[in-house]
């Protein structure tokens, strides 16, 4: 045994998929995707999706379940322990600080999006400060207000109602995983998902008995909103889109939660008698089910009803989820009801998302540092709370949620998912990780995948990231060949740099350091650990 | 709604719940129990259980 005190463990398999899918199901499934799936024309967006799924969101899925679970058997359960294990150098445990850095910085700001959308179920269900008319423009001045998104500081303001909802799901989270592994984030997701899905089928049985609400325009009627999500447009051409296929390849792949060292410490605590093929198909198709079969049919069809593709045209995650649909909702029959619904549903997706995060921070704490359960809450919540009121403080623009997400929760997600399915396909060896995931498999992967994981996934993985940096850092037109860097570029070295963005890198930096550093100390724990069993002849 | 709308629709839709539905029915309906794992039951962080 490699440490002598029992650690955690999920109880049921159930349990353990049910975390797994609420970690990956969040906001972006029921207002990121459908808004690209209609941008881009469904019909091509769909294909490049499910291709996508295919070859990067399952496989790569895959490869860090079975990770996970390898490196959990040897006595780890944070990425850095588990990179410590896996790769057998000094340097390896300093690869997996991406494992713990990623999931603390997004929690840093998605519990500041978690508590808008708290805000917003309290006030249809029990206030009618949404009920603002039949202007968006309402709307999006009150989601201004209420996030402060007009300056600076708006904390200290009298404005700042954000402020209780924040404290409240910040306490929320802190609690849920103060009780641990099973009896926190099991039993939470236990009854959180099934409560989502039950909320979203009723929300989806209100928008599909829409109708044509106003009979004055026939023209926006449910059919056609559901046209204006599902027609496909020009396959052919949109194929040929490489922003489409970029779109299409990042939503599977943040949708999925892969790469963010939540699969990889989750699975840790499964023995190699534990599934993972039919535990991390069924965890990814239950995100896609929300995503395409609940988010794909509610949001834009109910949104065009209402507002018609003019309405729609330009909204981006944001612009409709906080002001699009609270119009939406606002004038629907009964509409405080079925928005409060939608906006609960969109709480519990959050939060089991944001438990997710705070799990692989205290399972390093933990077995890196050797705190108590109390003690690593302790610290990761100071911690987080620093982050977390760094990005509230700094809430014009939404700067600084914005930077840490691009720099944080995009482009070292893409690095992460990278290191992980190149060790499983060529370091571990795919024969040699096809073995390891098929130890107390339920299902057998398709032969096929073996090609796909070693060789389809990276390469994939990697153009997708090419032109991720194309488009989005050197802001390269593809109509023009030319380069025009993004404001994620020239607000850190431009000619006018804004102050907030370069904070924001600054406070990931620390972030990191400050990590390596515990890391460098854990090392030196484990290694410590190890002369130890050596001494002892223990095994 | 065009006919490629409601083809490209069911197929999605169609596609998604039937990879839910079935893989749900494997673990839960599969051989073995849905409930079951074979990692440790006891749950033991030293400092929430009135160690």
């Amino acid at each position: 045994m490699v440490n002598a005190i029992v650690k955690e463990a999920w109880t049921s398999r159930l349990g353990v998929i049910l975390a797994v899918a609420g970690s990956a199901v969040g906001l972006g499934n029921f207002l990121r995707f459908p808004g690209l799936a209609a941008k881009y024309g469904s019909g091509a967006f769909m294909i490049a999706y499910f291709t996508s799924l295919l070859v990067l969101g399952i496989s790569i899925c895959w490869a860090e379940w079975t990770l996970g679970r390898y490196a959990g058997q040897k006595g780890f359960h944070s990425s850095p322990g588990i990179f410590h294990t896996l790769i057998r150098h000094p340097m390896g445990k300093f690869i997996g600080v991406l494992g713990v850095i990623i999931p603390v910085v997004i929690y840093m700001y998605y519990v500041y999006i978690e508590a808008w959308v708290a805000g917003y179920a309290y006030y249809f269900l029990f206030t009618d400060k949404l009920s603002l008319g039949g202007d968006v423009a309402a709307y999006k001045e009150f989601w201004i207000k209420y996030i402060g998104a007009n300056e600076n500081g708006f904390l200290l303001s009298d404005g700042g109602q954000v402020i209780w909802f924040l404290l409240a799901v910040f306490v929320v989270n802190f609690i849920v995983i103060f009780r641990g592994l099973a009896r926190g984030i099991e039993f939470f997701c236990r009854w959180a998902m099934p409560a989502l899905i039950l909320l979203a089928l009723v929300v989806l049985v209100r928008v599909l008995t829409l109708g044509t609400p106003n009979p004055d325009l026939p023209e926006q009627s449910l059919i056609n909103g559901l046209g204006f999500m599902w027609n496909p447009g020009h396959v052919g051409d949109q194929l040929l889109n490489p922003e489409l296929w970029l779109a299409a390849a990042g939503q599977i792949f943040f949708s999925l939660s892969v790469g963010f060292g939540v699969i990889i410490t989750y699975a840790s605590y499964l023995t190699d008698k534990d599934d993972v093929v039919l535990s991390g198909l069924t965890a990814s198709s239950a995100n896609e089910f929300c995503e395409v079969a609940l988010g794909g049919m509610i949001t834009v069809p109910a949104a065009f009803v209402f507002l018609g593709a003019a309405g729609l045209a330009g909204q981006g995650t944001f612009g409709l989820g906080f002001q699009v649909l609270p119009l939406v909702f606002s004038q629907m029959p009964v509409g405080w009801l079925f928005g409060g619904m939608f906006f609960f549903l969109l709480f519990l997706a959050a939060i089991t998302s944001s438990l997710s995060m705070l799990q692989p921070g205290i399972a390093f704490m933990e077995e890196g540092l050797g705190l108590t359960r109390k003690q690593s809450v302790a610290l990761l919540g100071l911690l987080t709370s620093i982050g977390c009121l760094f990005v509230v403080y700094f809430s014009k623009d939404i700067k600084a949620l914005d930077t840490l997400d691009f720099w944080v929760g995009t482009v070292c997600i893409f690095i992460m998912a990278t290191v992980i399915i190149v060790y499983f396909g060529w370091v571990m060896g795919i024969e040699r990780g096809w073995r390891e995931a098929h130890k107390g498999a339920d299902i057998r992967i398709p032969g096929f995948f073996k090609i796909i994981m070693r060789y389809l996934s990276p390469l994939y993985l990697i153009t997708i990231f090419a032109l991720f940096v194309l488009f989005n850092v050197f802001g390269w037109n593809p109509q023009t060949g030319a380069f025009t860097p993004t404001s994620y570029v020239s607000d850190l070295v431009g000619e006018h740099p804004n102050d907030v963005a370069r904070m924001s890198v600054a406070l990931i930096v620390v972030i990191i350091v400050f990590f390596l550093m515990l890391i460098a100390q854990a090392g030196k724990r484990w290694d410590g650990q190890a002369a130890d069993r050596k001494k002892g002849g223990g095994s | 709604m065009s006919t490629g709308g409601w083809i490209t629709m069911i197929l999605s839709v169609g596609f998604v719940v039937t990879m839910f539905g079935w893989s749900m029915g494997k673990v839960l309906f599969g051989k073995e129990p849905s409930e079951k794992l074979h990692s440790l039951d006891s749950i033991d962080t030293r400092d929430t259980n009135g160690e």
